[in-house]
């Protein structure tokens, strides 16, 4: 069941009472294409000529490859060309996300040097995948190997790398630590989790010419186009990228990786159309999913709750290759208000593949760490978990010393507690049980920051009175088609099923990651302005045209609604096919940026969508802007297996507007879900001796099933947020999971007296 | 994967024929078999496809017990009434076990032949040393990952453990395996590891399971199958109990117990000791405890699994009381 605060028909006079479509409960637009299989996914594309190319991983941790014998390979039925690292075509070093040159020397999507076990060392290419896959176990690689350092637990890993630029400080954090009358002090840790997504990476990859095509999942074309164009040395309008439906990506299809790299060499040595899909298996050492950390949290406080100091350390780890800072302070330095705060953080690398963004990353394990330690503080004064939260409400960014544009959360802890029923908890650990079974009534906050990029969409006006939304930003499943043609149906004054929305090709108009929860944001806003500006040079028309009915009227404006065009003096009225028919006209195109005045040359519009450079922080400007939320989580913990199960989740969140609601809570449950999964569950089991993750497949990889997941009550008490975006609206997509598993983690506390501070809370580590 | 032959034997007479040919694999619902040819466990030179044999996926009911062919899908089993009147815990076991897909394919002779999680087993390619897979190479989970290993049944060569919920249900009702005219009780069919782990049963080249029967009787009637698992569905049993009862008429006194664990052991492990200990005792939370812990005789833990040495008797223990109607 689903409350919501602030009743759908409420108007509030703002642009956030929408039209007729913006607000509403609108099903996804795309929906009905993936349940009939219609939508194409990048995998299905199967162009003349078609080839299959397998990869071929290091069985190692560390070393380098002495010898790769491929006589056997090389003469298997069917094998077109076996590839090795002295065999593929050199790469050039494509510029990084951050917009920096990247490293010295060509790219080598395939290499002698292992750091990893799971690492691409060699690739077949065959008429068909069963040859490729049958001619790729023919290989055989003889190998120099070396002792590897699995995880930062090996002592030999060492204290790792400060990141200078993820600490932060105010005020004296450790002297007022250590006079605070009240400290606490717990290492928190969270495991290696994997984005597993249910459509695993691959890619059909085609050249013709100096032009490639590439069919791939994909959350940033034009990120990943520029990436595939600097490697080849081609121009990026040579590159398409298509990637119109993407089956879950959770940050991992943000970036062109080694696997993209390779299929496009084998595709241009051989001129032929090459499809490479990862295994299952492959998946989780062919890019990186969230890294393993750790921190140490102090803190201190009054006897009454009242926070004086944090301080913090933390660590994650990162490959011997690359540095992937997982922002540990990311929440305990927003959170609350307090006075003095401490916050550093180290990298430490280890034999493993560089880990890269899941879902929230640093909001994710930042919450799990400060959430369950304001939680131990509120046992440690005896005061309610939520009562304390309260007394240490930051009522302005601590760290900015901003005001909040909005901040619902004190709306989100009195939504979410009634809902839940939390003034009936008893305070006692172990105090509520139903047979068998302890029940845990825990609660955790979460936050996530608005992100702000540039983007770019396309909106035309057709003579048969339709109109289309054009962007190469993309829909993984948030719902950007729906809510695109619901902006663009408002702004025009059309039902929305007169909208199409394209997505998803570089051919199309720019835009930047749909990553850091923004892109319904920016999409939002530049689709708006485009169909604003579609809708004045339609009333333009109508007004001036000679041939306009209109023109008789001699009126400075018109409306719209509902695809048809009215005079507020009266007179006839005319729908937009009919008007365009009048005018002669076959369309009306019109392109729009939210680019910012000044400073938005073709270089900088580049640079906009290819790199997260223009991507303004959530405290640039007069206010800091975040979306928050409170989970409310029961669990029944059997006393005897120590098997936990959540049997009640309540949670209230402040995303701002919602453009559609039905999709924002989707998105909000998915989250809430796959944060149940992270609590109970996800751990990536690293064998201790060569780094390898066994458990590489899904059967052995838990992630939540239905029966896992009970019924998810979600509350929006946002309001809109016109500092934070165009149309109000404020991160949704990966708020959700922050703060759910400190809320479990609370709630275990709460039912058995254990504190459970490593991620997951599998059963032996309640009853051992 | 390597190439194969595939044979769609017209008999079981032909099937056993194939069968008896040096790397032949029978295929039933592929479902272990696919997955481990993938992961390049199993490379047969030849799949017999065994699925279109008529009248092997019968279940048959008679005053002795029940007939199932090794045909019959986990599925239809779990969901036969008469199996669920009076081997409850056998239809518990199969609806635990698995995803629906896979119960809906999987067949009962396959079942009994799915082989160990070992994650080592599994990846031939980053781990060499299994000696189940290769005798004598060594054994890699030793020193490794051993959370789900077995800590019953154990060998120096090999820990991994029988990860089947079906079998555990029928060595606690001494079903037997029909291989055609040889038949063998069910806790013979299954062999510990000791020295040769590559060997998991008694199916001679050659051979094929051709029907499952169990005995009816009264505990067989009042059981029940408790699985224990951090996920609640699609996971290997951390641990888990087979368990009927007879009460002696006076309500209180057991007369029978059949108890046998999985996830625990290196084969489904029928636990006699805890049967003897009870047998005849008064049913009551207490002695139930305490002889559970008896499951655990000579129990060894290998680093990660020490867990379910604790685990294991409690899953006993509720088991037994819930038969009993105490929990
Ligand atoms: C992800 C996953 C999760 C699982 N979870 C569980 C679980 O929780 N509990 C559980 O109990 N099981 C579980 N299983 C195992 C599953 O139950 C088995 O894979 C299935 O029962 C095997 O049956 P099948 O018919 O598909 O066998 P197949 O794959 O066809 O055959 C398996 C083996 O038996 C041989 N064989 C098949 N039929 C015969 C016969 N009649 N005579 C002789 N030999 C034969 C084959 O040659 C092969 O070696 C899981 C499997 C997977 C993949
Ligand atoms: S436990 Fe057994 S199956 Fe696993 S690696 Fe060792 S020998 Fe192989």
């Amino acid at each position: 069941m689903t409350t919501d605060i602030l009743p759908a028909k409420v108007k509030r006079g703002d642009a956030s009472d929408g039209g007729a479509s913006l607000g509403s409960r609108l099903s996804r637009i795309d929906g009905p294409a993936k349940i009939t299989g219609a939508a194409r996914y990048a995998l299905e594309h199967h162009p003349e000529g078609l080839c299959h190319a397998v990869i071929v991983q290091s069985t190692i941790g560390a070393g380098r490859i002495g010898v790769i014998d491929t006589a056997a390979a090389d003469a298997a039925p069917g094998v077109l060309m076996v590839l090795t690292p002295d065999r593929i075509m050199p790469l050039k070093s494509a510029t990084t996300w951050l917009d920096t040159p990247g490293p010295d020397g060509p790219y080598l999507p395939l290499t002698n040097m292992i750091n990893f076990v799971g690492q691409h060392v060699a690739a077949v290419v065959a008429e068909t995948f069963e040859q490729a896959t049958a001619a790729a176990a023919l290989i055989k690689i003889y190998y120099e190997e070396t002792d590897a350092i699995a995880t930062y637990d090996d002592p030999r890993s060492g204290e790792g790398m400060a990141l200078d630029h993820l600490a932060v400080s105010w005020g004296e954090a450790e002297e007022a630590l250590a006079e605070a009358p009240v400290r606490i002090e717990a290492t928190y840790r969270t495991p290696r989790e994997y984005n597993v997504p249910i459509e695993p990476h691959g890619l059909v990859a085609q050249w013709n010419g100096d032009k490639l095509t590439v069919w791939e999942p994909s959350q940033w074309i034009n990120g990943m186009s520029r990436t595939y164009a600097e490697w080849f040395g081609v121009p990026y309008e040579n590159v398409r990228l298509v990637s119109p439906f993407i089956g879950g990506g959770f940050g991992s299809k943000a970036f062109a990786l080694a696997h993209g790299a390779i299929a496009a060499c084998a595709a241009k040595m051989l001129d032929r159309p090459v499809k490479l899909a990862l295994t299952r298996p492959q998946t989780f050492t062919a890019f990186g999913g969230r890294p393993a950390t750790r921190q140490t949290l102090r803190l201190g406080a009054t006897e009454e709750g009242r926070l004086v100091s944090i301080v913090q350390t933390g660590a994650n780890e990162t490959s011997r290759d690359g540095v992937w800072g997982e922002p540990l302070a990311s929440v305990t330095a927003l959170m609350y208000a307090t006075p003095h705060l401490a916050a550093r953080q180290t990298v430490v690398p280890v034999n493993t593949v560089l880990p890269s963004a899941l879902r929230a990353p640093g909001e994710n394990p930042s919450a799990f760490g400060i959430e369950c330690a304001i939680d131990e503080l509120s046992y440690e004064v005896g005061i309610d978990p939520v009562a304390i939260r309260l007394l240490n409400y930051a009522e302005e960014d601590p760290h900015a010393k901003k005001p909040w544009s909005t901040r619902q959360l004190r709306e989100a802890y009195e939504a979410g507690a009634k809902a839940f029923g939390w003034e009936k908890r008893t305070s006692e650990p172990r105090s509520m049980r139903d047979g068998h079974h302890l029940i845990g009534w825990g609660v955790a906050a979460g936050t996530y920051p608005v992100r702000r990029t540039a983007g770019e969409a396309m909106v035309r006006l057709f003579a048969d009175g339709r109109a289309e939304v054009a962007s190469s930003g993309i829909d993984m499943g948030q719902g950007t088609y729906t809510i695109l043609a619901q902006t663009a149906a408002d702004a025009i004054g059309l039902p929305v099923d007169q909208v199409e929305v394209k997505l998803g090709d570089s051919a199309l108009p720019g835009a930047p990651v749909a990553g850091g929860s923004q892109l319904a944001n920016l999409m939002t806003g530049a689709v708006h302005k485009a169909a604003l500006a579609a809708r004045d040079e339609l009333i333009g028309l109508a007004i001036g045209d000679p041939n306009s009915p209109f023109r008789a009227l001699q009126a400075n404006t018109l409306s719209v609604a509902d695809g048809v065009i009215s005079s507020p003096r009266g007179g006839e009225e005319v729908s937009i096919a009919e008007l365009m028919h009048r005018l002669g006209r076959d369309k009306i195109e019109v392109l729009r940026d939210t680019l910012p005045e000044t400073n938005n040359s073709a270089a900088e519009k580049h640079r906009t969508y290819t790199t997260i450079t223009r991507m303004r922080s959530p405290t640039e400007g007069d206010y800091s802007l975040h979306a928050w939320c409170v989970h409310f989580i029961e669990v029944r913990v059997d006393e005897d297996f120590g098997t936990v199960r959540v049997s009640r989740v309540v949670s209230a969140l402040d995303s701002g507007r919602l453009y559609n609601p039905k999709l924002a809570e989707s998105q909000w449950k998915g989250g809430i879900i796959m944060g149940i999964g992270q609590a109970l569950l996800e751990e990536g089991l690293v064998d201790r001796r060569k780094g390898r993750v066994i458990n590489n497949n899904l059967g052995d990889y838990l992630i939540a099933t239905n029966a896992d997941i009970p019924d998810i009550e979600v509350i929006s008490v946002g309001v809109p947020d016109f500092h934070a975006s165009v149309l109000g609206g404020k991160a949704v997509g990966e708020l959700g999971i922050v703060g759910v598993a400190p809320a479990i983690a609370n709630a275990v506390y709460h039912a058995t007296g254990k504190r459970i501070r490593d991620l997951p809370i599998t059963l032996e580590k309640l009853i051992e | 994967m390597r190439d194969f032959d595939y044979a769609r034997p017209a008999s079981l007479a032909e099937a056993r024929r194939f069968a008896a040919e040096p790397d032949a694999m029978l295929l039933a619902g592929g479902t272990t078999l696919l997955d481990l040819a993938k992961c390049g466990v199993a490379a047969p030179a030849k799949v017999i496809d065994i699925t279109h044999l008529e009248g092997l996926d019968m279940i048959t009911f008679g005053a002795a017990g029940v007939h199932i062919g090794a045909l019959a899908k986990m599925s239809h089993v779990a969901a036969d009434a008469v199996i669920r009147e009076n081997f409850p815990a056998v239809s518990e076991a199969l609806w635990q076990a698995a995803s629906a897909q896979l119960r809906n394919m999987a067949t009962i002779g396959g079942n009994l032949l799915q082989r160990t999680r070992c994650a080592y087993f599994r990846d031939p390619l980053a781990f060499p040393a299994c000696n189940k897979r290769d005798p004598g190479s060594g054994c890699a989970a030793l020193g490794g990952v051993t959370r789900n290993h077995a800590v019953l049944g154990t060998s120096k060569v090999c820990i991994a453990a029988n990860p089947g919920d079906l079998a555990v249900a029928l060595t606690a009702f001494d079903a037997v395996v029909h291989l055609g005219e040889r038949r063998i009780a069910v806790d013979d069919f299954f062999l510990l590891p000791g020295m040769t782990p590559e060997r998991e049963h008694a199916l001679e080249p050659g051979e094929v399971i051709t029907a499952v029967t169990i005995p009816a009787s009264v505990p067989a009637r009042r059981s029940t199958y408790l699985k224990v698992r951090d996920r609640q569905s699609y996971e290997f049993a951390a641990a888990s109990a087979a368990v009927g009862i007879e009460l002696e008429p006076d309500g209180k006194t057991i007369r029978d117990l059949r108890v046998a664990l999985g996830g625990v052991a290196t084969k489904p492990w029928r636990a006699r000791d805890v049967e003897k200990a009870l047998i005849g005792k008064l049913l009551e939370p207490k002695a139930v405890r305490e002889a559970s812990l008896l499951a655990m005789t000579g129990a060894l833990a290998q680093g990660d699994n020490h867990y379910k040495i604790d685990l294991a008797p409690r899953v006993v223990t509720r088991a037994i009381l819930k038969v009993g109607g105490l929990a």
